[in-house]
Protein backbone atom coordinates (compact mmCIF):
# COMPACT_ATOMS: atom_id res chain seq x y z
CA UNK A 1 0.00 0.00 0.00
CA UNK A 2 1.04 3.64 -0.90
CA UNK A 3 1.88 4.76 2.91
CA UNK A 4 3.54 8.52 1.82
CA UNK A 5 5.02 10.50 -0.73
CA UNK A 6 8.31 8.67 0.31
CA UNK A 7 7.70 6.11 -1.49
CA UNK A 8 7.29 7.50 -5.43
CA UNK A 9 10.74 7.65 -6.48
CA UNK A 10 11.51 10.13 -9.38
CA UNK A 11 15.16 9.45 -10.36
CA UNK A 12 17.75 7.00 -8.62
CA UNK A 13 21.80 7.55 -8.72
CA UNK A 14 23.51 4.95 -6.25
CA UNK A 15 22.71 6.76 -2.68
CA UNK A 16 20.71 9.26 -3.74
CA UNK A 17 17.03 9.28 -4.21
CA UNK A 18 14.84 11.65 -5.63
CA UNK A 19 11.34 10.99 -3.77
CA UNK A 20 8.18 12.68 -4.05
CA UNK A 21 8.56 14.28 -0.80
CA UNK A 22 11.30 15.98 -2.36
CA UNK A 23 10.17 17.26 -5.35
CA UNK A 24 6.89 18.59 -3.87
CA UNK A 25 8.50 20.14 -1.14
CA UNK A 26 10.87 22.25 -3.46
CA UNK A 27 7.91 22.59 -5.67
CA UNK A 28 5.49 24.26 -3.06
CA UNK A 29 8.67 26.20 -1.99
CA UNK A 30 9.34 27.13 -5.73
CA UNK A 31 5.44 28.61 -5.96
CA UNK A 32 5.17 30.18 -2.71
CA UNK A 33 8.51 32.06 -3.20
CA UNK A 34 7.81 33.00 -7.28
CA UNK A 35 4.45 33.89 -6.58
CA UNK A 36 4.73 36.37 -3.42
CA UNK A 37 8.03 37.53 -5.26
CA UNK A 38 5.72 38.40 -8.41
CA UNK A 39 3.08 39.68 -6.54
CA UNK A 40 5.37 42.40 -4.30
CA UNK A 41 7.23 43.46 -7.25
CA UNK A 42 5.30 46.41 -8.35
CA UNK A 43 3.20 47.25 -4.65
CA UNK A 44 0.93 50.22 -4.89
CA UNK A 45 0.19 52.43 -1.51
CA UNK A 46 -2.81 54.38 -2.27
CA UNK A 47 -6.36 53.39 -2.92
CA UNK A 48 -6.05 51.36 -6.50
CA UNK A 49 -4.51 48.04 -5.87
CA UNK A 50 -4.03 44.62 -7.89
CA UNK A 51 -6.33 41.74 -6.63
CA UNK A 52 -3.37 39.70 -6.09
CA UNK A 53 -1.95 42.76 -3.45
CA UNK A 54 -5.37 42.72 -1.55
CA UNK A 55 -5.65 38.92 -0.92
CA UNK A 56 -1.11 38.89 -0.14
CA UNK A 57 -2.66 42.17 2.66
CA UNK A 58 -5.68 39.51 3.90
CA UNK A 59 -3.24 36.57 4.37
CA UNK A 60 -0.58 38.35 5.79
CA UNK A 61 -2.67 41.00 8.24
CA UNK A 62 -4.87 37.72 9.19
CA UNK A 63 -2.11 35.93 10.14
CA UNK A 64 -0.61 38.82 12.05
CA UNK A 65 -3.98 38.99 13.88
CA UNK A 66 -3.54 35.59 14.90
CA UNK A 67 -0.46 35.89 16.37
CA UNK A 68 -0.71 38.99 18.36
CA UNK A 69 -4.13 36.78 19.74
CA UNK A 70 -1.91 34.38 20.89
CA UNK A 71 -0.05 36.93 23.27
CA UNK A 72 2.99 37.88 21.32
CA UNK A 73 2.67 41.65 21.79
CA UNK A 74 4.92 42.36 18.49
CA UNK A 75 3.93 40.04 15.75
CA UNK A 76 6.40 41.77 13.01
CA UNK A 77 8.92 39.94 14.41
CA UNK A 78 7.69 36.73 14.13
CA UNK A 79 5.53 36.62 10.98
CA UNK A 80 8.53 35.87 9.09
CA UNK A 81 8.72 32.34 10.99
CA UNK A 82 4.91 31.65 11.84
CA UNK A 83 3.77 32.53 8.63
CA UNK A 84 6.20 30.19 6.53
CA UNK A 85 4.90 27.82 8.32
CA UNK A 86 1.51 28.25 8.29
CA UNK A 87 1.85 29.60 4.14
CA UNK A 88 3.67 25.72 3.96
CA UNK A 89 1.56 23.30 5.72
CA UNK A 90 -1.92 24.86 4.54
CA UNK A 91 -1.16 24.91 0.78
CA UNK A 92 1.08 21.70 0.85
CA UNK A 93 -2.82 20.20 2.10
CA UNK A 94 -4.71 22.56 -0.03
CA UNK A 95 -3.19 20.98 -3.32
CA UNK A 96 -4.23 17.60 -2.55
CA UNK A 97 -6.47 18.71 -4.70
CA UNK A 98 -4.09 18.70 -7.77
CA UNK A 99 -4.70 14.85 -9.42
CA UNK A 100 -1.10 12.93 -8.72
CA UNK A 101 0.13 15.14 -5.95
CA UNK A 102 1.09 13.92 -2.78
CA UNK A 103 1.21 16.00 0.69
CA UNK A 104 4.69 16.27 1.27
CA UNK A 105 3.11 16.63 4.94
CA UNK A 106 2.17 13.09 4.83
CA UNK A 107 5.92 11.98 5.62
CA UNK A 108 6.69 12.33 8.57
CA UNK A 109 10.87 12.88 8.01
CA UNK A 110 9.04 16.77 6.62
CA UNK A 111 7.05 16.77 9.54
CA UNK A 112 9.94 16.13 11.96
CA UNK A 113 11.91 18.88 10.08
CA UNK A 114 9.64 21.69 10.58
CA UNK A 115 8.84 20.27 14.51
CA UNK A 116 12.51 20.74 14.61
CA UNK A 117 12.24 24.50 13.41
CA UNK A 118 10.08 25.23 16.16
CA UNK A 119 12.20 23.17 18.58
CA UNK A 120 15.16 25.47 17.89
CA UNK A 121 13.10 28.60 17.00
CA UNK A 122 11.59 28.52 20.63
CA UNK A 123 14.80 28.81 23.06
CA UNK A 124 15.88 31.45 19.92
CA UNK A 125 13.58 33.50 20.56
CA UNK A 126 13.21 33.40 24.06
CA UNK A 127 17.08 33.85 24.55
CA UNK A 128 17.13 37.01 22.42
CA UNK A 129 13.55 38.21 24.39
CA UNK A 130 15.17 37.60 27.74
CA UNK A 131 18.88 37.10 27.43
CA UNK A 132 20.73 33.59 27.85
CA UNK A 133 20.19 33.43 31.84
CA UNK A 134 16.29 34.72 31.62
CA UNK A 135 15.33 32.19 29.00
CA UNK A 136 17.53 29.15 31.47
CA UNK A 137 15.89 30.56 34.45
CA UNK A 138 12.04 30.33 32.81
CA UNK A 139 13.00 26.06 33.18
CA UNK A 140 12.63 25.92 37.48
CA UNK A 141 9.52 27.81 36.92
CA UNK A 142 7.66 28.02 39.35
CA UNK A 143 10.33 25.31 41.38
CA UNK A 144 13.42 24.06 40.98
CA UNK A 145 11.79 20.67 40.84
CA UNK A 146 10.01 20.96 38.03
CA UNK A 147 13.24 21.17 35.85
CA UNK A 148 13.60 17.42 34.82
CA UNK A 149 9.59 17.84 33.88
CA UNK A 150 10.13 21.02 32.01
CA UNK A 151 12.83 19.48 29.95
CA UNK A 152 10.83 16.59 29.29
CA UNK A 153 7.45 18.49 28.17
CA UNK A 154 10.12 20.43 25.59
CA UNK A 155 11.11 17.31 23.83
CA UNK A 156 7.77 15.49 23.65
CA UNK A 157 5.69 18.31 22.38
CA UNK A 158 8.40 18.28 19.69
CA UNK A 159 7.47 14.92 18.71
CA UNK A 160 4.11 15.54 19.34
CA UNK A 161 3.80 18.64 16.82
CA UNK A 162 5.64 16.14 14.48
CA UNK A 163 3.66 12.72 14.55
CA UNK A 164 0.61 14.73 14.81
CA UNK A 165 0.90 16.67 11.29
CA UNK A 166 1.86 13.23 9.87
CA UNK A 167 -0.72 11.10 11.47
CA UNK A 168 -3.58 13.64 10.63
CA UNK A 169 -2.22 14.14 6.72
CA UNK A 170 -1.35 10.38 6.69
CA UNK A 171 -5.00 9.15 7.28
CA UNK A 172 -6.58 11.50 5.32
CA UNK A 173 -4.62 10.05 2.04
CA UNK A 174 -5.17 6.26 3.61
CA UNK A 175 -8.67 7.08 4.51
CA UNK A 176 -9.68 8.25 0.58
CA UNK A 177 -7.35 5.00 -0.28
CA UNK A 178 -9.12 2.58 1.26
CA UNK A 179 -12.21 4.26 0.77
CA UNK A 180 -11.93 4.53 -2.89
CA UNK A 181 -11.87 0.63 -2.92
CA UNK A 182 -15.07 0.10 -1.06
CA UNK A 183 -17.42 2.84 -2.44
CA UNK A 184 -15.70 4.19 -6.08
CA UNK A 185 -18.24 6.90 -6.22
CA UNK A 186 -18.95 10.40 -4.45
CA UNK A 187 -18.31 9.16 -1.19
CA UNK A 188 -14.66 9.47 -1.36
CA UNK A 189 -15.24 13.18 -2.79
CA UNK A 190 -17.21 13.85 0.32
CA UNK A 191 -14.19 12.48 2.60
CA UNK A 192 -11.57 14.43 0.26
CA UNK A 193 -13.37 17.51 1.19
CA UNK A 194 -13.19 16.79 5.21
CA UNK A 195 -9.40 16.38 4.37
CA UNK A 196 -9.12 20.02 2.86
CA UNK A 197 -10.43 21.01 5.90
CA UNK A 198 -8.57 19.02 8.50
CA UNK A 199 -5.86 20.54 6.52
CA UNK A 200 -6.27 23.70 7.43
CA UNK A 201 -7.37 23.28 10.78
CA UNK A 202 -3.69 21.47 11.07
CA UNK A 203 -2.09 24.26 9.86
CA UNK A 204 -3.63 26.71 11.67
CA UNK A 205 -3.13 24.21 15.14
CA UNK A 206 0.74 24.11 14.18
CA UNK A 207 1.28 27.90 13.67
CA UNK A 208 -0.98 28.54 16.90
CA UNK A 209 0.76 26.02 18.56
CA UNK A 210 3.92 27.37 17.81
CA UNK A 211 3.18 30.98 18.77
CA UNK A 212 2.22 29.38 22.08
CA UNK A 213 5.43 27.93 22.79
CA UNK A 214 7.31 31.16 21.37
CA UNK A 215 4.84 33.31 23.94
CA UNK A 216 5.50 31.35 27.09
CA UNK A 217 9.55 30.90 26.14
CA UNK A 218 9.36 35.58 25.50
CA UNK A 219 7.05 36.37 28.10
CA UNK A 220 9.15 37.57 31.27
CA UNK A 221 8.48 35.90 34.86
CA UNK A 222 4.78 35.99 35.66
CA UNK A 223 4.20 38.80 38.51
CA UNK A 224 3.27 37.69 41.41
CA UNK A 225 -0.23 37.80 41.84
CA UNK A 226 -1.64 40.94 43.68
CA UNK A 227 -3.10 40.50 47.49
CA UNK A 228 -6.45 40.85 47.01
CA UNK A 229 -8.25 43.09 48.94
CA UNK A 230 -9.89 42.62 52.22
CA UNK A 231 -13.65 42.84 51.28
CA UNK A 232 -15.23 41.77 54.46
CA UNK A 233 -14.43 44.55 56.79
CA UNK B 1 1.61 -22.62 14.84
CA UNK B 2 4.94 -21.14 13.89
CA UNK B 3 6.70 -18.20 14.64
CA UNK B 4 5.52 -16.21 12.04
CA UNK B 5 1.55 -17.32 12.14
CA UNK B 6 2.01 -15.71 16.16
CA UNK B 7 3.17 -12.52 15.11
CA UNK B 8 0.63 -12.15 12.34
CA UNK B 9 -1.88 -12.58 14.94
CA UNK B 10 -0.05 -10.47 17.50
CA UNK B 11 0.33 -7.58 15.45
CA UNK B 12 -3.39 -7.89 13.64
CA UNK B 13 -5.55 -8.49 16.61
CA UNK B 14 -3.08 -5.29 18.70
CA UNK B 15 -3.55 -2.78 15.92
CA UNK B 16 -7.43 -3.22 15.83
CA UNK B 17 -7.27 -3.01 20.01
CA UNK B 18 -5.11 -0.53 19.82
CA UNK B 19 -7.33 2.14 17.56
CA UNK B 20 -10.74 0.55 19.19
CA UNK B 21 -9.18 1.66 22.47
CA UNK B 22 -7.41 4.35 22.01
CA UNK B 23 -9.82 6.04 20.23
CA UNK B 24 -12.48 5.79 23.82
CA UNK B 25 -10.99 8.33 25.72
CA UNK B 26 -10.40 11.32 22.81
CA UNK B 27 -13.89 10.21 21.57
CA UNK B 28 -15.33 10.83 25.66
CA UNK B 29 -12.83 13.84 25.46
CA UNK B 30 -13.75 15.88 22.54
CA UNK B 31 -17.44 15.36 23.39
CA UNK B 32 -17.15 17.15 26.30
CA UNK B 33 -15.54 19.93 25.61
CA UNK B 34 -17.69 20.57 22.60
CA UNK B 35 -20.05 20.60 24.75
CA UNK B 36 -18.91 22.75 27.52
CA UNK B 37 -17.48 25.00 24.66
CA UNK B 38 -21.23 25.53 23.14
CA UNK B 39 -22.57 25.98 26.43
CA UNK B 40 -19.93 28.69 26.83
CA UNK B 41 -21.22 30.16 23.34
CA UNK B 42 -24.34 30.53 24.35
CA UNK B 43 -23.50 31.98 27.44
CA UNK B 44 -21.30 34.61 25.96
CA UNK B 45 -21.41 34.84 22.64
CA UNK B 46 -18.80 38.09 22.57
CA UNK B 47 -16.00 35.69 23.41
CA UNK B 48 -16.73 33.45 20.38
CA UNK B 49 -13.49 34.03 18.55
CA UNK B 50 -11.44 33.22 22.00
CA UNK B 51 -13.45 30.57 22.77
CA UNK B 52 -13.58 28.93 19.35
CA UNK B 53 -9.52 29.27 18.62
CA UNK B 54 -9.04 27.60 22.27
CA UNK B 55 -11.60 25.07 21.63
CA UNK B 56 -10.03 24.18 18.19
CA UNK B 57 -6.38 23.94 19.75
CA UNK B 58 -8.17 21.83 22.40
CA UNK B 59 -9.34 19.67 20.15
CA UNK B 60 -6.05 19.17 18.26
CA UNK B 61 -4.61 17.93 21.57
CA UNK B 62 -6.94 15.59 22.61
CA UNK B 63 -7.08 14.22 18.73
CA UNK B 64 -3.57 13.96 18.54
CA UNK B 65 -4.37 10.55 21.46
CA UNK B 66 -5.99 9.07 19.23
CA UNK B 67 -3.60 9.92 15.99
CA UNK B 68 -0.57 8.31 17.96
CA UNK B 69 -2.95 5.17 18.55
CA UNK B 70 -3.85 5.27 14.82
CA UNK B 71 0.24 5.67 13.91
CA UNK B 72 0.77 2.80 16.43
CA UNK B 73 -1.35 0.50 14.36
CA UNK B 74 -0.42 1.48 10.84
CA UNK B 75 2.73 0.69 11.96
CA UNK B 76 1.63 -2.73 13.18
CA UNK B 77 -0.16 -3.42 9.74
CA UNK B 78 2.13 -1.62 7.16
CA UNK B 79 5.61 -1.60 9.04
CA UNK B 80 6.15 -4.21 11.89
CA UNK B 81 9.39 -4.53 12.16
CA UNK B 82 8.91 -7.90 13.81
CA UNK B 83 7.35 -9.08 10.58
CA UNK B 84 9.87 -8.23 8.52
CA UNK B 85 12.14 -9.68 10.95
CA UNK B 86 10.88 -13.02 10.42
CA UNK B 87 10.24 -12.77 6.46
CA UNK B 88 14.22 -11.79 6.37
CA UNK B 89 14.85 -14.81 8.41
CA UNK B 90 12.47 -17.22 6.30
CA UNK B 91 13.74 -15.45 2.71
CA UNK B 92 17.60 -16.31 4.03
CA UNK B 93 17.13 -19.86 5.06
Amino acid sequence: MHLSSDETIFWQHGFFKLNGTIVFTWGLMFALAVGSMLITRKLSTDLKRSRWQNLLEIVVTGIEQQIEDVGLRNPKKYIGFLGTLFLFVASASLCTVIPGYDPPTGSLSTTAALALCVFVAVPFFGIAEQGLGGYLKSYMEPTVIMLPFNIISELSRTLALAVRLFGNMMSGAMILAILLTITPFIFPIAMSALGLLTGMVQAYIFTILAAVYIAAATRGPRAKPAPTPDITA
Amino acid sequence: MDNMTLIAIASIVTAGLTIALGSIGPALGEGRAVATALSSLAQQPDAASTITRTLFVGLAMIESIAIYCFVVSMILIFANPFWNHVIAQTASK
